[in-house]
This record gives structure tokens, C-alpha cells and sequence, in this order.
């Protein structure tokens, strides 16, 4: 068996906004578009923060919204606005067959609770009897599930009766990359008509903040497009992103009666070690199969490239080859509007390629190194790239339906 | 003449359990796990790694002869229960596995040590502990030590060592999460992606503060005067879990394959299937609804009944939800006979290895069909009047088992289950 797989939900929210309207807006009808970039919250650490969500409208019981920590809330919002996208928000038939693949990790500390105890641990006579004692004291019993990966995903089915199945992968970009790559093959293979996959993330958590700084992995300087970023040291600048997105079997869209945004063509994960040269290996694999599968070309290229020195540089002159054989029109970095989404990063890019696909256009350029050029026609078929920071290098295809 | 392909009652490939393994508090590897657990020996123990002043708990099922900090030991116990795995299977060459990997791990965070350590080096002019820690971890710029704190890590260093293909995929289905790495396989089999596939249950993070977050939301055992005998399963005295750490491995493949490459075939998963629950966040819903859609989800996978089921091998955790959740369910499905079927708790002995559990029970499942003993339910001394099963107590018994049902079920509405049968004749 080998179905069609389409696109037939999307939710998107960001910086930029929520919705698509807010991002085609953003990202096309704009003159300049210009990122949403603050350099105060995460200092000296840009980040890409999250616009205001009004958690209500997808999530209307307070006490659920109290049970979850700010990632899982918009999740859980930003899954709501796929499922209403699709047409299947409040179906319970087709929510209980309705499987689910989520990227996450986990959620925020709590800053009060561990600054507190920051503070006076070093001067305790016995550091972790303080320990102990403070955190039994301190801790909110309902914070370890608001901090659980999976809890995206069981909140999703408390909030939104998604209940077919729950699985959450863990790894940052790739498990972005791996969640749609399941969901990609499960339903070409008839293991399962319809899933939403997807994924949330937080860009301005001190405590991920920590973690980019401390891999040396986190851009400091003025803002300056992912491609400009290697010759200047490189690095990321973070965003908030909640991407999800409902995959179909055609045939089950069909007998609904639903159109889709576009079709997802295969998808590709890979790892490597990121001595010079592997992950561009692992790309070039990915991206043959691809052209192999797509019916229209040249391919147009959307990417999370991070702005991390050596893997973007090396994405870059990857690109550029394609570009000069003529098996790529043109390529545009999500990154540079969005931040680094990380386990959202994928399936943000998808959507963004399925949106463009459905409205017959493309994303403005957003980097003045002239590494994106403008596109005199829309693409119809549109390679999705994600590299992550670390690991993990992912490929899709992405491709309009006539 | 080749041999007719095996296909399973939906025509597909058949999944064959080539090679397993696991370690535990009771020891490295299968054979020293398994002598322990047919004799009915705890491995839970007085937590020795950390003070516990201030805690309710005080006892658990750590593996205490690994060092190292959780992320290293989390992969440490994977790359042991692998190796074991691996090496059984014949399959492939040392660091060079012919499929992806497929691993359960626990959430990564930074320990207290590090978060310490950073503060403690910052300048204390900075009045935000995190700015300071931030400050401290953005000089000292350690890819190494950083690049542990990733998501990613356990599995990228598990794909490294065994050499599998592909980017491993690390899950958590919280602690349905070992069943769930075994479904991703079994899928991908069955798809003709790949011929094998390695899945790898691995959780070591036991610390103060894992154990008082579950302290918080009731669910541990308080029995702390007699360590060994506070996993009581099924009994009407169970107070809750144990908390422990583990790991077990499997080498899946295509019966076809492995047949003609000559390996020795443990066992078959039958089936994998599972459901989400809506209700709670931390409880079943009242009228197991989404754990009988998951039993049935894999007696329908399987093309099994339950009348073909001769063992379970249960979640039976000991938190009083747990089990009677369990009980009442399987009666659901199984109707009567559900009182003669033997259902045992392997988390009597082992303690509940959370993410790795689904893994562990697995191996143990495969064991019990190979050796024809069913492991018992130990600390069952106060039968609960409302379950009323034949948790082979406290005495493993010889019986043979060759179709056999293994349940996980975890906090979010995770319930996956599974269905492993000796090979098929």
C-alpha cells in the first residue's frame, strides 16, 4: 500500500503572530518583512518571543490552563487551531482514530523556587539535607506533569479528545524531523488515516537559554540574518513557535470532503556527526530521493538554518551547488523570521511550504547577504530542510495539488 | 526452492525477537536478572546516592554499581542491555547494526551540581540566579558538558555505539514508554522499511528530586522499614510504586530474514497497539474505557483472543489506582477466565523502571516463553477481595506460556500494550 499523504490542517503561532493570515502578512504582503526580535528578555541573548495567546479560545476550562506549564499551553492552542483547521475539532469519530506524534521537551523550572534556593544553599551547614528539605517544601506538586514532554500530548487529549494514540519524541530538531517522518510513513502505509503531529517551543526559558549559551551555540551580537551569522562567529537566536499540523491519507480527506494545502511527499531523517562534509552528505542523499520523488522542478528550499557557524555555512554552499545546477529556484531561511524553532522547527517549515504551495506564492527574501533571491513564479514543489543545532539533519517534500 | 515468505493474518511481515537483554538493581544482564527474579529476590534497597532526610521515601531500586551522572548512567545501563541484546542476536557487526534505533529514555535535565556549580561562579552582582548561571555557562562555552543536557544525547550516543541507521528516535510515552519504542520497530518492519530494528528501554534518574516529585502527587510507597517487601502489587496493603532504574533491549526482524540468515528466533511480537486517554492527567479514566480500547486495539492487531492468552505480564505497578484500574479492565476483555489466567508483576521484584519498564517486561516476557517458569508477584501477603486474579504469588511456577499479553500504561493517557508468542510452528 502507498497512499497520498496530504496536508489538510495547519496551526501556526509565533512571534509573528497566530495564524496563517498573521504569517503570510508577515512574511509576504509585508514590504520588508522584519522579524519580531527582542534583545532585552534573554540578554544578551536575542530571542524570538511568543506574540500573546488568549488561551481561552482553545482552551476553555482554567483549570486545565493552570495544570500546564507556558509550552504545553501553547501547544495544546496551537494543536486546537490545526484540528479546527482540518475540520475535525469537536468530532469525536474521527478524534478518537486520530493518532499523534509530537516533538517536545521538557518544560520551565521553576525560577523562584530555584533561586531561592541558589541563594542560601551554599551557606547550609549540610547543602543537601537543605536541598531536600527545600525542595519538598517548595515544589508545586502539579509541576513535574507541567514539566513532563508528554504531557503536550496528554493535554491535547484531555483539552481536545485527540485520543487514537499519543507518542512524544525527545531531541530537539530531529524529534520535529522524526514525529512527521512517522506520521509521513504510517499513513502511506496504511498504519493509521489521520494524525497530528507537531510540536511547541519556548525561545525566552532562562533555562534553555542556559543550556544554548553553554554549548556556545547562542547568537549575542546585533541581529543579522542566518547567512551573514557564520563569517561573524555564527549562531542561533531562538524562537517561539507552536507548529502543528494535520497529515490525512488522501482517501480519508476525500470520503470528508476536505481539500488540502498541499501534498507531503517523502520524508527523510538522518544523523551524523558533523565532521566537515557529513551532514552536506546526508543532505545531498536526502535531497536525490526528493527530486527523484517530485513532479514539478526546480525545487524552492525552506529552512530552519540555525546561523550555528560551521552547519550553516556548510547548508549554505550545499544550497548554493543545487542552486547552480539549476535543481534549486531559490532558497529562504524560515529561520531569520521565526527564530531556531528547534523540536518546532520542521513542522513549522512544512506548514509554511503547504501555505505558500495553497496561495501560489513565495516568502520574501529576509537576508542581505543576497543568498535568497527573489522568485518571479511560485514554486509547486518546495524542499523543507532542517539541521539541527547539534544533530540531526531532515529533509521533506513538499508539493502543490492541481 | 526459497522458502514461502511468513505473513501474519493481515499479510504482513512477521516481527521476530532475534535478541534481548537487560539489566536492573538485581544485576547485569539476563541470566543474573533472571536467577534473581525466579528465586523472588527484590532488588529494592535504602537509597544510599543521596541523603534522604526530609523524604517520605527513603527506598528504591537504584543500580548502584554504575557511576556517573543520570544522563551517563541512563546510557551506560542502554549500552550494557544493547550489547547483551546485540550480541545475541548475531546480527550485524560490533558498532555496525543494519537498522534504526528506537529508544525510551526519561526527561534530561541539568543536576543541581551543575546549577551549583555555575551560580557559585558567577559574579554576585548579577541579582538574577539565572542570568548568573547563564553568564557563567555562555564563558565557559563546554560543548561537551552542554551537548549532555540535549534531548538528543542518550540516543545519538546509543546510535554511535551500536552503529545503527538512520537518526535514532528517542520517546517518551512516559511509563508506556519501552512498549512504544518496541511498537516503532514492529511498524517499521512491518512497513519493509528495514529489515531489523534495535529498541532500547534505558532509565536512570533516580534522584532526590525525582523521588520527592512523585512523593507529591502520592504515588511512591512509604514502606520504607523493609525495603524489599514495599512493591506489593495486587495486594490489598499496596501503598504505591517503587521507584528503580533499568534497562532492556531487544533485536527485532523480519522472521524471513532472520530465518534465513539462521538465527536463532526467541520469540514473535504478535501485536502492538495502544489508545490515549482523555480524562486525567494522572488517572484512568473511572470506567477503563481507553485502557480496554488499548487491550482490544491489540488482540485486534495481534488476530489473537484472549482466550489464546496464557500469561500476563501486568503494569501492576502498586499504587491502588493502578491495579484495580488494571483488574477491572482486564475482566472487561477476558470475562471470566480472567480469573484463571496467570498475571504476575515484575515491578514486585524490580521496582518500577518507568521509562524502561515496557522494555524490561518485554525481555522477561520473551524469557518466560523460552523457559516455560512464570515469574511470581512477591509481597503478596494480603490478598485486595477486589481483585481477584492468580497473581502466581510470591513463587515463580512452571508453566508453559506461549502467547502472552504485556501491559504499560503511563501518566498523560498512555496505555500501550503488547502480544509476544513463542515462534510461530
Amino acid at each position: 500500500m502507498s497512499r497520498e499523504v496530504w496536508i489538510t490542517g495547519i496551526g501556526l503561532t509565533s512571534s509573528l503572530g497566530e495564524g496563517l493570515d498573521a504569517h503570510w502578512q508577515a512574511m509576504v504582503e509585508a514590504e520588508h518583512p522584519q522579524p519580531v526580535i527582542n534583545t532585552e528578555l534573554c540578554a544578551p541573548y536575542p530571542v524570538h518571543p511568543m506574540v500573546p495567546l488568549d488561551f481561552d479560545k482553545q482552551i476553555p476550562k482554567r483549570g486545565d490552563q493552570r495544570q500546564m506549564e507556558n509550552w504545553q499551553r501553547v501547544g495544546v492552542y496551537t494543536a486546537g487551531l490545526a484540528l479546527a483547521d482540518a475540520g475535525i475539532a469537536g468530532d469525536m469519530d474521527v478524534l478518537s482514530r486520530t493518532h499523534m506524534v509530537v516533538g517536545a521537551s521538557g518544560g520551565e523550572r521553576d525560577y523562584a523556587v530555584d533561586s531561592a534556593i541558589l541563594a542560601d544553599v551554599g551557606k547550609a551547614p549540610d547543602p543537601l539535607d537543605f536541598l531536600n528539605e527545600r525542595l519538598s517544601n517548595d515544589l508545586r506538586p502539579t509541576l513535574f506533569l507541567a514539566q513532563l514532554p508528554n504531557l503536550v500530548a496528554g493535554n491535547i487529549s484531555i483539552v481536545h479528545k485527540v485520543t487514537g494514540s499519543s507518542r512524544t519524541l525527545l531531541g530537539e530538531e530531529s524529534a520535529g524531523i522524526s514525529a512527521v517522518e512517522v506520521a509521513e510513513r504510517r499513513i502511506r502505509a496504511g498504519q493509521g488515516d489521520i494524525f497530528l503531529v507537531g510540536g511547541a517551543v519556548i525561545a525566552e526559558r532562562k533555562d534553555s537559554i542556559m543550556i544554548l549559551a553553554g554549548g556556545g551555540w547562542g547568537w549575542k551580537g546585533d541581529p543579522a540574518p542566518v547567512w551573514a551569522r557564520p563569517e561573524k562567529g555564527g549562531g542561533s537566536v531562538n524562537g517561539s513557535v507552536g507548529a502543528f499540523l494535520v497529515l490525512e491519507a488522501r482517501e480519508h480527506a476525500e470520503a470528508r470532503g476536505r481539500k488540502p494545502y498541499a501534498q507531503l511527499g517523502p520524508v527523510f531523517s538522518d544523523r551524523s556527526m558533523r565532521r566537515p562534509g557529513e551532514a552536506a552528505a546526508n543532505a545531498a542523499r536526502q535531497f536525490e530521493a526528493i527530486s527523484n520523488a517530485a513532479h514539478h522542478h526546480p525545487l524552492a528550499v525552506i529552512t530552519g538554518a540555525t546561523g550555528v557557524a560551521g552547519p550553516t555555512r556548510e547548508e549554505r554552499d550545499f544550497l548554493a551547488g543545487l542552486m547552480e545546477k539549476g535543481e534549486v529556484s531559490t532558497v529562504r531561511a524560515a529561520s531569520n523570521m521565526l527564530g531556531t524553532a528547534i523540536d518546532a522547527s520542521f513542522a513549522s517549515n512544512i506548514a509554511l511550504a503547504a501555505l505558500a504551495l495553497s496561495r501560489k506564492g513565495f516568502y520574501k527574501p529576509t537576508d542581505d547577504t543576497g543568498f535568497e533571491k527573489p522568485l518571479a513564479v511560485a514554486p509547486e514543489a518546495i524542499a523543507v530542510i532542517t539541521w539541527g543545532l547539534w544533530r540531526g539533519e531532515g529533509m521533506g517534500l513538499v508539493e502543490a495539488v492541481s | 526452492m526459497a522458502k514461502p515468505s511468513l505473513r501474519d493474518h493481515r499479510n504482513r511481515p512477521v516481527v521476530a525477537i532475534t535478541g534481548i537483554g537487560m539489566i536492573s538493581s538485581l544485576g547485569v544482564g539476563l541470566e543474573e536478572n533472571w536467577q534473581a527474579m525466579t528465586a523472588g529476590k527484590s532488588g529494592v534497597h535504602r537509597i544510599t546516592r543521596f541523603p534522604t532526610t526530609h523524604l517520605k521515601t527513603t527506598i528504591a531500586g537504584t543500580i548502584d554499581y554504575l557511576k556517573g551522572d543520570f544522563q551517563s548512567l541512563t546510557l551506560q545501563a542502554g549500552e550494557l542491555a544493547g550489547d547483551e541484546a546485540v550480541r545475541m542476536s548475531g546480527l550485524g557487526k560490533p558498532g555496525d547494526f543494519p537498522g534504526p534505533l528506537f529508544t525510551a529514555i526519561p526527561p534530561v535535565e541539568m543536576e543541581w551540581k551543575l546549577r551549583r556549580r555555575l551560580y557559585d561562579a558567577a559574579d554576585p552582582a548579577i541579582s538574577d540566579a539565572y542570568d548568573r548561571m547563564i553568564a557563567v555557562a555562555g564563558e565557559a562555552n563546554d560543548h561537551h558538558e552542554y551537548e549532555q543536557l540535549m534531548y538528543g544525547h542518550v540516543g545519538e550516543k546509543l546510535a554511535e555505539r551500536f552503529g545503527t541507521k538512520g537518526a535514532p528516535i528517542a520517546l517518551t510515552t512516559a511509563c508506556a514508554s519501552g512498549a512504544t519504542a518496541i511498537q516503532l520497530g514492529v511498524e517499521a518492519i512491518r512497513r519493509g522499511e528495514t529489515k531489523a530494528a534495535l529498541c532500547i528501554g534505558t532509565d536512570c534518574s533516580v534522584s532526590a528530586e525525582a523521588v520527592i516529585r512523585f512523593s507529591l502527587l502520592s504515588a511512591l510507597s512509604t514502606s520504607n522499614e523493609v525495603p524489599e517487601e514495599a512493591s506489593r502489587p495486587f495486594s490489598k496493603n499496596r501503598d504505591g510504586f517503587v521507584i528503580a532504574e533499568g534497562s532492556a533491549a531487544l533485536v527485532l526482524e523480519d522472521h524471513d530474514a532472520a530465518v534465513a540468515r539462521g538465527a536463532t528466533i526467541l520469540g514473535v511480537i504478535r501485536g502492538a497497539a495502544e489508545k490515549a486517554d482523555d480524562f486525567h492527567r494522572t488517572r484512568s479514566k473511572p470506567d477503563g474505557s481507553a485502557i480496554i480500547a488499548a487491550l482490544r486495539n491489540t488482540f485486534d492487531d495481534a488476530g489473537v483472543t484472549p482466550e489464546q492468552i496464557d500469561y500476563i505480564n501486568a503494569h501492576g505497578t502498586g499504587t491502588p489506582e493502578n491495579d484495580r484500574m488494571e483488574a477491572m479492565s482486564l475482566e472487561k476483555v477476558f470475562g471470566e477466565r480472567v480469573h484463571d489466567v496467570p498475571i504476575s508483576s515484575n515491578k514486585s521484584m524490580l521496582g518500577h523502571t518507568l521509562t524502561s519498564s515496557g522494555a524490561i517486561e518485554a525481555v522477561l516476557t520473551v524469557k518466560t516463553i523460552q523457559s516455560g517458569v512464570i515469574l511470581p508477584t512477591i509481597n503478596y501477603q494480603v490478598p485486595d477481595p477486589g481483585i481477584v486474579l492468580d497473581v502466581v504469588p510470591n513463587v515463580a511456577r512452571e508453566q508453559q506460556a506461549t502467547t502472552v499479553l504485556s501491559n504499560s500504561f503511563g501518566f498523560g493517557g498512555q496505555n500501550a500494550c503488547l502480544i509476544i508468542a513463542a515462534e510461530p510452528a
